[in-house]
């Protein structure tokens, strides 16, 4: 299927995606919350009349539309390029991907697109009640988007509802409600979308503590921090709560993603949960090296966690590569010869049918459909291709952890003071709740790390591995764009940063 | 309902629906021939300000029309999506690096801090209105002309060009598409000022602007001849029906145009309308011409694609191997995949419905000097 993969090539387009991803994650996040926020506040002022509350409406959507336009423009990448380096994946799955990115320009983009400019400029020239309305529907357009989108990411994790066509050589549609019901689509949805709430909500706690801090706006910080504190608190719970249930989805359908999250070479009863650990970067695949230099394990709780069963056996990288018979695992040394006969096959059925011969093209694909569930993994070079690469998938899943624990706790106390009516007294607590947007935008990156990289070499989880899904190009041609974009990104994130900056130091206007 | 539909059919339909957002992205490059005229038209700094604000407010829908034209080629003809975006990289990155500049610039042009300056960013939107759509029509330019790949028997990609699409540019027919394109998105955008700015107190801007949109469609009429009387004498790529083979068939436009009369009559009433537009805007200093002209491109463009695609036709021709050609049969989607989209797409009305109704309230009193200079100014682009 495929002749002399350029490693180079394929790698240069794995940091080309993980780069424009990354970037489009900076501030994609913000726009699902603040949008959220926004409305909020807008409500407030239609209910209540308050010029107050309409300034400070007005403040946040000025920050909103300097991170919204930034979004857009490392959005536009993304969706095509899935055609520009990943064309054969756009052709073997496009029947399926293409239509939830479809669905997504039609439900979602033109929602936020038309109302976002009634939602700036429309102040004056719709009525009040109409303006809340945009200012709603470009909050629920772009949570919509994250919606299909992650349809279409879920799908990829773990792929249902569709059908190999041997003659098209291409993956085909068989249920379009498997596909955008799916558990994982909604666990993604979910995961992703409250994870951009919270990191709104810290990012105005974070400008409004900074004014507190420095004693201006004092009032209309307080009153941003009281909105953003209660609904950072219930999305951080949630994004708790869904977390949970993304490690449950991982050790259904992606038991890898799962032992390299927790560093577990073999499997065993009783799981522990690493709570702290040092990998040993020497560990590979099959040896004898010990997996942690240093770790902290709680005892049981992966077990727990990943198969909410106390002692339930959870299997191990090394299970997953060489198989555990005991415990009716196969490994991948077994899916890569079965896959390498599917893929022998299907080149057999093409050829017969090319020179006409109906016969043996009938034989052919009889052996292949034998083998085909397989076909993903008869592109892998070995075995131990299978594993993603451990300490990467390990420490980021445990920094996202950590944090996200922690955010619940710094949410907490903000609501907690607010409630009080202490905050003007808890003067400590400005530098953490500054300190946690950062944390907050790493956990974030890091959450995307271990989705995508915890489950390489795969494109499509077990079907299309990443060497398949490639353009074939020269890899200097994706090396070139890989550094224009990083140019490009990297001096727009600049000016977006310096804008935001000083519109945060001007402030909002007061009224009285 | 639209399960009992065969393929065939829902092959075209798709192909009429794609076509249809193509079209309306073709009107809506107003704001890109807007952006063009800022620098020509605007001499001061509120007359730029009130150009910039004016398309500034269009500017995401033609942007999410370019992204839906996209995604539904994605979706309904993945083959071509796979061969032309993988194959003809450069110029598909080319386009998006006009785009990427584009969305940060009206919002990042006015505000302090921001690292290039407004001529920084005023160069960015020249630059997508120009280049960004120069290579759009040379890149539908390759309907007809054909580009450099082959398919093996999975359906992967291989472009025998080195230059990646980029070679699409050495061709005059290609190139003259897309300087048509450039023009007549000038010519719109001029009459979309023309519609749209409160000129009071301001006749040598509005003259200015009228005049522009003359200047722009008689640069437009030399390419639009170049590109009419190729399309007219060129042979062309045609499949046989019954054996799916392609080969090369003189004056194979010319014949779609003829078996299709109700296309050729798209393409006229399209050209009479852009022509009606203007000479009304001149000679009866009518305002409305935005009208007129961006139908008349919606069926112009309708007409282009419907001669591209239908009549046993290859939309997307392969010169290196004509038997790699894409049609609208073999590059489509599954059945089921069609007739899912088509489900969804009985929403496509109710987005409409609310476009047209938000572009009402927020255009039917005219962009006024005071509300992008003094006081108001802040909240503005």
């Amino acid at each position: 299927m495929i002749d002399q993969v350029d490693l180079s090539l394929v790698n240069w387009a794995r940091a080309q995606f993980a780069l424009t991803a990354m970037y489009h994650w900076l501030f994609v996040p913000l726009t699902l919350g603040l949008t959220f926020l926004i409305a909020f506040f807008e409500t407030i002022y239609v209910k209540t009349g308050s010029e107050q509350w309409k300034e400070l409406t007005r403040f946040w959507m000025k920050l909103f539309g300097i991170n919204f336009a930034i979004g857009v423009a490392t959005g536009i990448i993304l969706e095509f390029e899935f055609g520009t380096n990943w064309s054969n994946y756009s052709w073997m799955v496009g029947d399926i991907f293409g239509a939830p990115l479809a669905i997504e320009g039609i439900v979602a983009f033109f929602l936020e697109a038309t109302f976002f400019a009634v939602m700036f400029f429309g102040w004056n020239r719709v009525s009040k009640g109409f303006h809340l309305l945009s200012t709603w529907m470009v909050a629920i357009g772009s949570n919509l988007s994250a919606l299909w989108i992650l349809v279409a990411n879920g799908w990829m994790q773990h792929p249902t509802g569709m059908a190999f066509n041997p003659d098209t050589a291409r993956f085909e549609m068989q249920n379009f409600f498997d596909i955008i019901l799916s558990p994982y689509a909604i666990s993604k949805f979910t995961h992703a979308t409250t994870s951009g709430f919270a990191l709104s909500s810290f990012f105005v706690i974070a400008v409004s503590s900074y004014y507190l801090a420095k004693k201006r706006h004092v009032l209309m910080a307080k009153r941003s921090i009281a909105v953003a504190s209660v609904f950072g608190l219930v999305a951080s719970l949630m994004l708790a709560y869904t977390g949970d249930e993304a490690a449950f989805l991982d050790a259904k359908h992606q038991p890898m993603k799962l032992a390299a999250m927790e560093g577990l070479w073999e499997g065993t009863t009783n799981a522990p949960i690493v709570a702290v650990g040092i990998i040993n970067g020497m560990k590979r695949p099959g040896d004898f090296h010990e997996p942690f230099v240093y770790e902290v394990k709680i005892p049981g709780m992966l077990s727990l966690l990943a198969n909410r069963q106390a002692g339930s056996f959870v299997p191990g990288i090394n299970d997953l590569v060489y198989g555990n018979k005991e415990q009716g695992i196969m490994g991948a040394t077994d899916k890569v010869e079965k896959g390498r006969l599917a893929v022998k096959y299907l080149a057999d059925y093409k050829h017969a049918q090319k020179e006409g011969d109906i016969k043996k093209a009938s034989a052919a694909l009889v052996e292949f459909k034998k083998y085909q569930q397989y076909l993903g993994y008869g592109h892998l070079k070995s075995p131990e291709e299978a594993v993603p690469p451990v300490p990467l998938t390990f420490y980021s899943f445990h920094m996202m952890a950590a944090v996200g624990s922690a955010m619940i706790l710094i949410l907490f106390l903000y609501f907690f003071y607010t409630a009080r009516g202490k905050l003007e007294e808890v003067r400590w607590l400005y530098p953490v709740g500054i300190l946690f947007f950062f944390l907050a935008y790493a956990a974030g990156e890091a959450g995307w790390v271990v989705a995508e990289v915890g489950r390489q070499p795969w494109a499509i989880q077990g079907l299309l591995p990443v060497s398949v899904a490639r353009t074939d190009i020269a890899p200097v041609n994706v090396k070139l764009t890989f550094f224009m974009f990083l140019a490009t990104f990297t001096l727009l994130l600049i000016a977006e940063v310096k804008i935001m900056l000083k519109q945060i130091q001007i402030g909002p206007k007061e009224v009285a | 309902m639209i399960g009992s539909l065969d393929h065939s059919t829902l092959q075209q339909l798709w192909w009429v629906l794609a076509s249809v957002v193509g079209s309306l992205f073709l009107f809506l490059t107003f704001v890109q021939g807007g952006q063009t005229l800022i620098w020509q038209l605007g001499k001061n700094d509120t007359e730029k300000s009130l150009i910039i604000n004016s398309i500034g407010r269009k500017w995401e829908l033609t942007f999410t029309t370019l992204v839906l034209f996209g995604g539904a080629l994605f979706a309904a003809f993945p083959k071509f999506y796979a061969t032309s975006f993988g194959g003809a990289y450069w110029v598909w990155i080319a386009i998006l690096f006009t785009f990427i500049v584009q969305a940060v610039s009206f919002e990042y042009r006015k505000k302090p801090g921001n690292l290039l300056g407004a001529t920084g960013y005023e160069l960015f939107l020249f630059i997508n209105g120009a280049v960004g759509i120069l290579l759009i029509g040379t890149a539908v330019g390759t309907f007809f002309t054909g580009s450099n790949f082959i398919l093996n028997e999975y359906n992967f990609v291989r472009w025998t060009n080195p230059l990646r699409g980029l070679e699409a540019a050495g061709n005059i027919f290609n190139v003259s598409l897309g300087l048509f394109l450039v023009f007549n998105a000038r010519v719109l955008g001029a009459l979309y000022l023309l519609n749209n700015i409160d000129f009071s107190g301001l006749d040598d801007f509005r003259q200015r602007t009228r005049d522009a949109v003359l200047r722009n469609f008689l640069c437009s009429l030399p390419f639009l001849l170049v590109v009419v009387a190729g399309l007219l004498t060129m042979k062309g790529f045609n499949v046989d029906p019954v054996t799916g083979k392609v080969d090369m068939v003189a004056f194979k436009y010319l014949k779609n145009l003829l078996a299709m009369p109700q296309v050729l009559v798209l393409l006229l009433a399209g050209l009479g309308l852009v022509i009606y537009a203007v000479k009304q805007t001149m000679t009866k200093q009518k305002e409305n011409g935005i009208w007129f002209a961006g139908i008349g491109t919606v069926l112009v463009g309708l007409a282009v694609f419907f001669t591209a695609a239908f009549n046993n036709t290859p939309f997307y021709p392969s010169k290196a191997d004509l038997q790699s050609s894409l049609t609208i049969y073999n590059a489509s989607s599954s059945h089921y995949t069609l007739t899912a989209m088509t489900y969804v797409a009985f929403i496509i009305p109710v987005v409409l419905a609310y476009i047209a109704y938000v572009w009402y309230q927020m255009d039917r009193t005219k962009l006024e000097a005071s509300e992008v200079s003094g006081q108001e100014a802040e909240e503005n682009y």
